[in-house]
């Protein structure tokens, strides 16, 4: 158990150090807004098959989830907090995406050409 | 209040679905209710700790650290569901066979409690965090969030309440027939964890997606309501799959059954041999399939002409030299 446990450790260790090495290249950067449990802007246009990293800052005063079952994103931005998202490259269509924690008023699509 | 009860008891149900299942299948292993209380504590201590030092740990990893830690944790979930899988196959056949030596027994028994203990501890760590997340965002917003903070509370319990009805609705199962379907329920389970580990690599950019959406039965079964998450969390549900969660699903049902089979039909030296080499070759292929996805053009090709029998030496930009090959 304990030697399991001190390879796992190891491994975790080299999978971050794995992660530092092959960074994400995005070509493209989009901005996003998170204020009073909305998106804005709601609507955001990116060319098709080019990675684009997407920053979210939420200026509300509670969390939100940032999720999409299109695009098979979702990630926390805890209040004031700023957080990226790469997503591509993509196939020219809509892809939908919403805040879980204000599903009703926090809804933004993305527009891929 | 409802509503912050709703999004409290999402984020709880997993958590309390995988506890409540192990649960009911790991009856009677003895010094089980030890471990589980030490898996639940340090379960909830972590996912305090990783809601507190979350500002600290996703800007990791070029801002994936939460999704690299997400997959950490799942991974280490599937290999713990994985080892109590074969854990289980074994000492069911040691039972089968007669061969009652208490003293091991209750040896193995521990040793597999502390595995129960890791698995309920990750599964509330994960999802926990993300829930007292929510509620640490609540209690900021002031005391105007009273009733949203007593939502959440109430959210908490209606999911602890689905974890128990689970739990006991399972444990009516006489241990005999649950112990038939318990093997493929945790199986299914542990495929499900994979997948959904794959899918954090991919957002993190770690795994090609292969395909973004191999099916789309969002219109049948959404993944949004209630039963759509139950049987995501049960047995891995997606409803708009990438093609690498398919992959994983398979390839952990296939390698964890196999692994089950080999405890307890031990292979000859040969066969062990062609097995390790193939799961080797497995494992660097698939290295290469993810090194293969970064891989970029370095140099281009400019002008796509060459003579017969020349050579062309081309650098960035301007063709350098033709030589001829004799």
């Amino acid at each position: 158990m304990k030697s399991f446990i001190k390879s796992l450790f190891i491994s975790l260790f080299s999978v971050g150090l794995l992660a530092s090495a092959l960074s994400a290249q995005a070509e493209e950067t989009r901005q996003l807004v998170i204020k009073d449990h909305t998106f804005q802007p709601a609507e955001i246009t990116i060319p098709a098959k080019t990675k684009v990293k997407l920053v979210i800052s939420n200026q509300d005063a509670s969390p939100e989830e940032f999720e999409s079952k299109s695009l098979h994103r979702e990630k926390m931005i805890p209040a004031g907090a700023e957080r990226t998202i790469f997503i591509g490259p993509l196939e020219p269509g809509t892809y939908e995406f919403y805040g879980e924690f204000n599903p009703k008023t926090a809804q933004g699509r993305v527009i891929v050409k | 209040m409802l509503g912050s009860a709703v999004i409290v008891f999402r984020e709880v149900l997993e958590a309390a679905l995988i506890t409540g299942l192990v649960l009911a299948v790991t009856r009677g292993v003895p010094g089980r209710t030890r471990y589980v209380t030490i898996g639940i504590l340090a379960g909830l201590s972590g996912a305090v700790l990783l809601a507190l030092f979350g500002d600290w740990i996703a800007p990791l990893a070029e801002g994936m650290g939460q999704e690299l830690l997400n997959a950490g944790i799942l991974s280490v979930a599937v290999v713990m569901l994985t080892w109590h899988l074969v854990w289980m196959k074994k000492h069911s056949q040691v039972f089968s066979q007669h061969i009652k030596q208490m003293g091991s027994r209750i040896e193995n028994g521990e040793h597999d409690a502390s595995i129960i203990a890791v698995i309920i501890g990750l599964a509330i760590l994960r999802e926990g965090s993300e829930a007292v997340l929510f509620m640490f965002g609540l209690s900021a917003a002031g005391s105007s969030a009273v009733g949203l903070f007593s939502g959440a509370l109430l959210g908490v319990l209606a999911g602890v309440l689905v974890g128990v009805v689970v739990y006991f609705g399972l444990a009516r199962v006489p241990l005999s027939k649950l112990f038939r379907v318990s093997g493929w329920l945790i199986l299914l389970l542990t495929a499900g964890l994979a997948a959904q580990a794959s899918s954090y690599l991919v957002q993190a950019d770690f795994l090609p997606a292969i395909s973004n959406r191999v099916w789309d039965t969002s219109h049948i079964l959404s993944e949004k309501s209630l039963f759509g998450q139950f049987l995501h969390i049960i047995i891995g549900y997606v409803d708009q799959p990438m093609g690498i969660q398919v992959l994983v699903y398979a390839a952990t049902i296939v390698i964890v059954s196999s692994l089950m089979y080999v405890v307890t039909h031990p292979l000859s030296p040969r066969t062990q041999r062609a097995v390790a080499t193939s799961i080797v070759s497995l494992l660097l292929g698939s290295v290469l399939v993810v090194a293969s996805n970064r891989a970029h053009a370095g140099h281009q090709i400019y002008v796509p002409y060459v003579k017969q029998g020349m050579v062309e030496l081309q650098t960035a930009r301007h063709i350098s030299k033709a030589i001829p090959l004799s």
